[in-house]
């Protein structure tokens, strides 16, 4: 496993440059993640990746945009927005989870 | 510390220019699902793209009928079951209430619902000018996000350069 350096840490990522243990993750590591692929967090942002995490936790899978947006009541528009391009990997980047699995 | 952090390369190289255009031609349930799960994860990735209906496809996008799309066990040999029973009356129905029920389950969403969360994560919706006017059938008739009713060659012209996919 690589490992680089996040914010002044050395943290262990994946082939792709994810997060490879989720339990690494803190908020200073979540700014750096999202600023170093152009996000700005705003309080919206930080909820999302707070329940990606949280879901993460108690689902064992990281949740599809479809879930994210009927969970959190966020319309799909608004987290293409929020995370333009590659919302799914973005924000699961950003949380420090793996990317999410399912198609839906 | 003066290494460059190793970060996903998220905006390059696949998303940019890529184009993708599917062309929904069925008008059955379970037939209509591969395109919209292949061009809603097509979005996700950052790709144009643009979903052309045609001929029974039209049925997707029409309002009366883009909520009563129904699977059948006739002709479809992979529903592992006598082909005679699909003529009885009521199985199309139980047919279609079973997938449904599977899809369901599994979170995703309806035909009208995901067509909803594709034109809201960027695709484009056309409709084929010839199925239109051979069920004399206007822009009145279909979704209110579909962009227009175009023809075979507008669609051939639109798609220069994209990866087609015909379903």
């Amino acid at each position: 496993m690589p490992t680089t350096t996040i914010a002044g840490t050395q943290v262990e990522v994946n082939e792709e440059g994810f997060l490879s243990n989720p339990d690494d993750w803190n908020e200073t590591l979540g700014t750096e993640f999202a600023r170093l692929i152009g996000v700005e967090m705003s309080e919206e942002h930080w909820r999302l990746v707070k329940f990606l995490r949280e879901d993460y936790k108690s689902q064992g899978e990281t949740p599809t945009l479809r879930r994210v947006s009927t969970q959190l009541g966020l319309p799909v528009k608004q987290l293409f927005t929020m995370f333009p391009g590659k919302p799914a990997k973005k924000m699961s980047y950003v949380a420090g989870v793996p990317k999410p699995k399912g198609c839906v | 510390m003066t290494d460059t952090p190793f970060v996903p390369s998220f905006d390059e190289p696949t998303g940019e220019g890529r184009k993708l255009a599917i062309i929904c031609s069925k008008g059955t349930l379970d037939m209509a699902y591969p395109g919209l799960i292949l061009g809603n994860s097509a979005l996700g990735e950052g790709i144009e793209t643009h979903l052309f209906f045609t001929f029974w496809g039209f049925d997707m996008i029409n309002k009366k009928t883009q909520g009563n799309l129904k699977a059948t066990l006739l002709g479809n040999t992979a529903m592992h079951m006598p082909q005679g029973l699909g003529g009885i009356p009521g199985m199309t129905h139980l047919a279609t209430s079973q997938l449904k029920k599977a899809i369901a389950e599994l979170d995703i969403p309806e035909v009208p619902d995901f067509l909803d969360q594709i034109v809201a994560s960027g695709g484009h919706l056309w409709a084929c000018r010839l199925s239109a006017d051979m069920n004399h059938l206007t822009e009145a008739d279909l979704r209110d996000d579909v962009e227009g009713i175009i023809s075979a060659s507008d669609f051939i012209e639109m798609t220069a350069g994209a990866q087609l996919l015909f379903i």
